[in-house]
């Protein structure tokens, strides 16, 4: 059970070319699932189906078995590849946490996330800085599922490897399912229970 | 310093603060790149690795010119040679300097490709049907505007931009993020048939396991200065041949080596530590490394910014 996805299509325009076609896949609690495909395979289309974002033409996605829950935090969460781009410039880090319920001390060490950045705005944070406050928001709002777009690829390689072991440690504790989408095989290879290959089943 | 008149480019001990105000109006300077230094001659390409925010695209913005009002800038950019001024530097973008941008944001939305890479001209038509056509693009690309682009066909476009120009010095921001393997190893190749032509090229870019295939040298940054420069065989073959316990710390996070990274992180640029940059995460760090900013040193065929280095 858990998330799925059912023969889902989905197409930007009802006379554009189908981005997916009548794909289909799930993900259970506590496991990590890679997809692995090149640019322009409707990877990061997918990520925003299964999080909510667009609603598939064909096939349903389903949480346990029925639709996404219409209002409410969405119990499965995307992080986005650009951090930047998916934090409010205007708001202090602390605010950025606060909107996803009370800043726990004992969170801040997990996260890694240190003291001085809550009061700093994004610009004044590095992308991998910012990244971890957009896993620590999208775990603190009890989240079940997280979609990860390619969340490491503008990040230096040793914060690539402090994410993921960030993201696989907190994870597994809370028992949440884990869609990681990355066109980096080795990477794939160290984070993934299972790889779908997107380029096996088209041209 | 003596200027070396083969390198196109050379950067010594360059610096850039930004005046910023506090919440009290108070003026107070941050340092975002400090003594950094990098060269790169004819027929070269020099890849830039390093941490995100170490300052790598800012280089690129200081040497074109583009920093804003309220950055300061000390230190040596010579271009062949000759210090860069501003009106050097005026002179030489989109001619003897092309950038290839780190945001696809860079293409212009409301004109359509063909008009940002070389327009309805006879021989660009040519030239860039050649280009598009070895970048793997689609015939019909250039009828398409940026935003009919999906985020890898951008970046080749914004790639592509720079294979037509003819400028000696080619600066290319993080070219291959959002392309796959295949298109990146193209789009690296063609660098480096640039390269041949006598170009000189700096490649900044996280594929920090492309570069080293790519690159003739590679230039580690962190926190703002250049912490090594090594040839990149030596980072072919790993630690051993590196000289800063940073850039081999970068190797060993490689998902296809330990994946294992050092704890912390970099430091806030109002926030520096008094010696070495890097000391404060350093396994090998003394009680002289937190006092003094280690001077650069020669070792091996390569430059190191340690104290300890060997």
């Amino acid at each position: 059970m858990a998330l799925e996805a059912k023969n889902v299509s989905f197409r930007y325009g009802s006379n554009k070319t189908w981005v997916l076609e009548n794909k289909s896949l799930s993900l259970e609690r506590g496991e990590c699932l890679v997809i692995l495909a090149p640019s322009g395979y409707g990877k990061t289309t997918l990520a925003m189906l299964l999080a909510g974002y667009l609603k598939p033409e064909r096939g349903e996605i389903l949480l346990d078995g029925r639709p996404l829950p219409m209002s409410g935090v969405c119990p499965v969460q995307l992080i986005f590849q650009h951090p930047e781009k998916a934090l409010n410039p205007r708001w202090r880090m602390r605010r950025v946490l606060e909107e996803s319920g009370a800043i726990q001390e004992d969170m801040m060490d997990e996260f890694g996330i240190e003291r001085a950045w809550l009061d700093r705005f994004p610009r004044e944070l590095s992308g991998g800085e910012m990244q971890r406050f957009c896993i620590a928001r999208a775990l603190m709002s009890g989240a079940e599922f997280i979609i990860c777009d390619e969340i490491s690829t503008m990040l230096d390689t040793i914060s690539q490897a402090q994410i993921w072991e960030l993201v696989l440690r907190e994870a597994a504790k809370r028992d949440i399912g884990i869609l990681a989408i990355t066109h980096n095989r080795f990477l794939a290879g160290r984070i993934a229970d299972r790889i779908i290959d997107l380029s096996a089943d088209r041209g | 310093m003596e200027q070396n008149k083969n390198t196109i480019l050379e950067i010594h001990d360059l610096s850039i603060s930004f005046r910023m105000y506090d919440s009290r109006f108070e003026q107070t300077e941050l340092k975002v790149i400090s003594d950094l230094y990098l060269s790169v001659s004819p027929g070269e390409i020099v890849a830039v690795a390093g941490a995100s925010g170490s300052g790598k695209s800012l280089l690129a913005s200081a040497v074109l010119g583009l920093l804003p009002a309220n950055a300061s800038l000390s230190g040596h950019i010579h271009y062949k040679g000759q210090e860069l001024t501003p009106e050097l530097q005026k002179n030489l973008r989109g001619g003897g300097i092309a950038l290839v941008p780190q945001s696809v944001e860079f293409l212009d939305p409301l004109m359509k490709v063909r008009s940002q890479t070389g327009g309805r001209d006879k021989a660009k038509t040519a030239e860039r049907t050649r280009v598009f056509k070895r970048l793997g693009l689609p015939d019909d690309t250039e009828n398409l505007y940026p935003f009919e682009l999906s985020g890898g066909m951008a970046r080749r476009v914004l790639v592509s931009t720079a294979m037509l120009s003819s400028a000696e010095l080619i600066i290319a921001d993080e070219p291959t993020p959002g392309m796959s393997l295949e298109q990146s190893l193209q789009a690296l190749t063609m660098f480096r048939e640039l390269a041949r032509e006598g170009r000189a090229i700096i490649l900044i870019t996280h594929d920090i396991d492309l570069a080293f295939e790519f690159a003739d040298r590679v230039a580690v940054f962190y926190a703002g200065t250049t912490v090594e420069t090594a040839p990149a065989s030596d980072f072919k073959q790993g630690p051993r041949a590196l000289r800063h316990p940073y850039s081999k710390a970068l190797w060993e996070a490689l998902p296809q080596n330990s994946f294992r990274p050092i704890p912390g992180s970099q430091p806030y640029p109002g926030d520096l530590p008094k010696g070495c940059l890097f000391a404060p995460r350093c396994p090998m760090r003394t009680a002289e490394c937190m006092e003094h900013v280690p001077p650069v040193r020669q070792i091996r065929g390569g430059e190191v910014r340690c104290f300890y280095g060997s």
